[in-house]
């Protein structure tokens, strides 16, 4: 339990700001980001790595944060929901598209997704409804059917 | 003031409360942070069936952070029982300690807590309680737990059945005698976990005014403060329960759990914020399953395909208790609408509630309905198959016709299908579908060798249980009604105050529409207010499919009596009789005369003002109405699935799928897709992907995280065109019907249709859901050894 307890010093830059904190080493960086940033918008949905919730995007690409020990991700740049759509500005692409389009119920996988949705268009700049429904496929969405995300993504690949 | 865009219901507006979701501004109860907050971690048995022989809380007691260690001995007597709030006349109920005292009944039963600093030392400490069980004989399975020498549960249920259920309308044994045939089927609803992508959690903190407050997803948040009350021991005007934006509920959050007992005892306890968060482990075996229904159905049936009778045994499993609703649904909501959409005039049904050493199982989306339509569904379709007559046809030669509404399923006393066009329904869905075309095209692939299916499925049910004085017939301890205060302020604006809850439904848009055509006030004027009992006066929330119907009609009637109200106020200003009044696009008038018209704004600020209020009006602009329906919506739909099965590996590839839906007048045709979209997929993973699965001997949970329940992800899922047919709902003064259940009652039979329409050139005449790919390859392979033995 002592061992466990024993606290190692984590350097990240987080939406834009450096960071310096004290963990345990069996902290997960979802924990980190959620208990120690207090950034909530990153959602945890399950304990297998399954769900996608937890998804933000370290070193600009999507990850599942809960894969992720917090000490591992030292000298990381993360970028969580918040970092998105920074206070003040208008909504980035994917997340109008998600309004416009009525792409999100609950709100519950929303964060997940929409970082999944840009690592998506970044990798497939051009991808067929075989792609979008492929790429997401590592986020559970409970409320949509789906349905509504996938038209999201396609009027952000028609709008080239 | 910008002019209103009358009318709002029927717009395809987008939500108003996106902003907060898209940008990670949402607020879960998982989000909450206390000073001083503890944590609790629950110790669930890992037997399906034990006595406990001891529980030794020390080492978890010493471990670090630990507040408090308690076992079910403990809370003997202070806290609970647990008891359902719909208890159908009859009914045994077992007895359901908050925690277990002496004997454990499925596999994940708390038996023990611990609070401690943090969720980590909670965890920790929680695997430091050693109890000491004696393993005893399980049972899973409803057919099973009624056998002679089935394990028993509870010494109250013998027989492990706490009730049975009959319905009855004409005579089925005089049918059967008339009957050319009689066909005869097994169907089994498969045991279902609504996954809610936001798991439950609570945090119960005491506020130094005395009042406990309670933060949890509720879908019920004022069922939930009367139920935690009582159970409990807490006033109920010293309790507020909040519950904040809520991560899905599908039905499984409007229960009463063990968790919501315990972190409200404990924080009163201890004098500190206590809070719960269940991981999705701990939640496949603690949050209520549902479905769990085995049925025997015989049909009465004379050769041209005309249904004489129909009789259903069914058993529903639920689980190891009687959770909440749980003696209701495999009943009232099931085997009442076991003939769905058809006249079928000689009706019996038996239910029975059976008790296993499983999870406890309770509403999830639809809850009994789907059920009910399987049943129709599956028996109208083997008759079909049996004659060999068209699928479409033999729904058309036997559905209620448009003339028939309002109509008395079997002429039952209890239940009426307020209106409905089925015909037109079908017609509309066999149009969006091309249906000769795909049907000329699925006989043209099977001389190739491939082998696609059309699977067809209607239903119909009742929703917005209501009213009131009815409900106690049934055992249902709460009204059908809802209520909705209307506050307009001095400047004009609306705050809507609404006992019905939002679980993702985009209550703030939809609410605001309604009430924004009564007011004739911009709809950037309303403001909703939900989810917490000190703010909104009373309510029962959201689910049946009943917030539009109930809640909005509530919200319809309350913005009339402001309407009426501010015009007498007006016809005081404008120095008229009340009745020369007219009120149209937010403006008070005299027509026919060349008076100037009032603004709203104007007569809402005299309203406070209240220097020229008429004799009799008091002053404010405030009102609250308590809305009991007459009656019931009966919403419909007709669903047609085109699927392609591949013989040599058992994949079903969804090709098209087409919802058409009568929900009555459309409030947001946006929102009302997105429902249909959400609860179709929900049918589809029922139909070939979900299924619980229990080991047998020894009751433990196979598919304990989502690793091994096989929630589906966009690659396993199609497009789905969502049409409405609008036959407006007489029972409400909306017009509107529920619609969140639709998609999930409709789609498993349809896609169960499909599939075994796909595999009629082997055989196969029926198979269980899910149908998964073995399932599939092994009844072709069987059919195949059969046809070359």
């Amino acid at each position: 339990m002592i061992e466990a307890e024993k606290r190692h010093a984590v350097t990240i830059e987080i939406n834009g700001s450096r960071r310096t904190l004290e963990v345990e080493a069996r902290k997960l960086l979802v924990h980190l980001i959620r208990d120690d940033l207090g950034l909530t918008g990153t959602h945890i949905g399950c304990d297998t790595s399954q769900c996608g919730a937890c998804t933000v995007e370290i070193d600009g690409e999507a990850t599942k944060s809960c894969t992720v020990l917090a000490v591992m991700a030292d000298g990381a740049s993360i970028t969580t929901i918040e970092g998105v759509s920074p206070a003040g500005s208008s909504l980035d692409p994917v997340q109008a598209a998600f309004h416009e389009h009525h792409a999100l119920q609950c709100g519950f996988c929303t964060a997940g997704m929409i970082m999944s949705v840009r690592q998506l268009l970044r990798q497939h700049p051009d991808p067929s409804e075989d792609d979008i429904r492929h790429g997401i496929a590592g986020n559970i969405c409970r409320c949509t059917g789906y349905h509504n995300i996938v038209r999201a993504i396609e009027s952000l690949v028609a709008k080239g | 003031m910008n002019a209103p865009v009358l009318p709002y219901i029927g717009q395809p507006l987008k939500r108003r409360e996106d902003f907060r979701f898209l940008t990670g501004k949402g607020r879960y109860v998982d989000d909450i942070r206390l000073p001083g907050m503890l944590h609790m971690a629950i110790a669930r048995s890992p037997h399906a069936h034990a006595i406990i022989k001891n529980v030794d809380l020390s080492a978890a007691k010493a471990a670090p952070g630990v507040r408090l260690a308690l076992s079910g001995r403990d809370l003997e007597g202070r806290i609970g029982p647990i008891v359902p709030n719909w208890v159908i006349p009859g009914t045994k109920v077992p007895f359901r300690p908050v925690v277990a005292i002496d004997r454990v009944r499925f596999v994940g039963e708390c038996v023990a807590l611990v609070v401690a600093e943090t969720q980590a030392h909670a965890y920790d400490a929680v695997g430091l309680i050693d109890v000491d069980y004696e393993v005893l004989p399980v049972v899973v399975d409803e057919e099973a737990a009624i056998a002679a020498d089935a394990p028993q549960l509870h010494d109250s249920v013998p027989g492990n059945i706490t009730t049975i259920y009959k319905v009855r309308g004409g005579d089925y044994a005089v049918a059967a005698r008339e009957a050319d045939q009689v066909l005869k089927l097994r169907v089994v609803n498969n045991r279902l976990i609504p996954t809610c992508m936001e798991t439950r959690s609570v945090v119960a903190s005491p506020d130094p005014d005395g009042t406990l407050t309670v933060y949890m997803p509720s879908q019920v948040p004022h069922m939930h403060r009367r139920w935690i009350a009582e159970t409990v021991g807490i006033p109920e005007h010293l309790l507020r329960v909040v519950a904040p934006d809520i991560g899905g509920g599908f039905g499984a959050k409007m229960h009463l759990y063990p968790e919501e007992l315990l972190c409200p005892h404990l924080a009163r306890e201890l004098g500190a914020p206590v809070k719960w968060w269940e991981s999705r482990s701990e939640s496949h075996q603690s949050t209520s399953h549902g479905r769990a229904h085995t049925e025997n159905i015989e049909v009465a049936i004379k050769n041209d395909g005309t249904i004489l009778g129909l009789k259903v045994e069914t058993l529903g499993n639920v689980g190891a208790y009687l959770s909440n609703m749980a003696s209701g649904g495999p009943t009232v909501n099931t085997v009442n609408f076991g003939t769905g959409t058809y006249k079928i005039a000689n009706y019996e049904a038996t239910s029975r509630v059976v008790v296993t050493n499983t999870v406890p199982v309770d509403a999830y989306r639809g809850y009994g309905r789907p059920e009910g339509a399987y049943i129709a569904e599956r028996a109208i379709d083997a008759v079909a198959r049996h004659l060999n007559l068209d699928q479409i046809e033999i729904r058309r030669k036997n559905f209620i016709q448009r003339a028939d509404f309002p109509y008395r399923p079997y002429g039952s006393m209890g239940l009426m299908y307020d209106s409905g066009n089925y015909q037109g329904l079908l017609d509309k869905a066999l149009a969006a579908f091309n249906y000769e075309a795909r049907r000329n095209e699925r006989e043209a692939l099977r001389r190739d060798g491939i082998y696609r299916g059309i699977g067809v499925a209607a239903y119909t049910h009742v929703c917005g249980m209501a009213p009131s004085r009815r409900l106690a017939l049934i055992g249902f301890d709460r009204g059908g009604w809802e209520s909705a205060r209307v506050a307009i302020d001095s400047s004009g604006r609306a705050t809507v105050y609404s006992g019905s809850m939002s679980q993702g439904h985009g209550h703030v848009t939809s609410l605001s529409q309604i009430a924004a055509d009564v007011l004739q006030i911009p709809i950037e004027s309303i403001d909703v207010v939900q989810g917490d009992t000190r703010q909104v006066q009373a309510g029962h929330g959201t689910f049946n499919s009943r917030s539009m119907a109930v809640g909005g009609s509530s919200l319809h009637v309350c913005s009339q009596r402001i309407v009426a109200k501010a015009k007498k106020i007006a016809a005081g200003m404008l120095e008229v009789d009340e009745k020369d009044v007219a009120y149209a696009a937010g403006q008070f008038s005299v027509p026919g005369t060349d008076i100037a018209p009032l603004s709203f704004g104007k007569v809402a600020r005299m309203a406070y003002v209240g220097h020229k209020l008429p004799d009799g009006v008091a002053p404010g602009l405030d009102e609250t109405v308590f809305y009991d329906p007459t009656g019931m919506s009966a919403p419909s739909g007709v669903h047609l699935a085109y699927v392609e099965v591949d013989p040599e590996t058992g994949i079903v590839d969804i090709i098209d799928y087409v919802a058409v839906d009568d929900v009555g007048t459309l409030i947001n045709p946006l929102l009302a897709a997105g429902q249909i979209h959400g609860g179709v997929v929900q049918g589809i993973a029922q139909a070939l992907y979900e299924e619980v699965s229990y080991d047998p001997d020894s009751g433990q949970l196979l598919t304990g995280s989502l690793l091994d329940y096989a929630v589906p992800r966009a690659e396993h899922v199609p497009n789905i065109t969502s049409l409405f047919q609008e036959t407006p709902s007489p029972t409400n003064p909306i017009g509107v019907k529920g619609i969140g259940e639709s998609g999930s009652i409709a789609a498993p039979p349809c896609m169960v249709h499909a599939v075994l329409d796909a595999l009629s050139p082997f055989g196969i005449n029926h198979l269980d859901m899910p149908l998964t790919p073995p399932r599939i390859w092994a009844a072709v392979q069987s059919a195949r050894n059969g046809a070359s033995r």
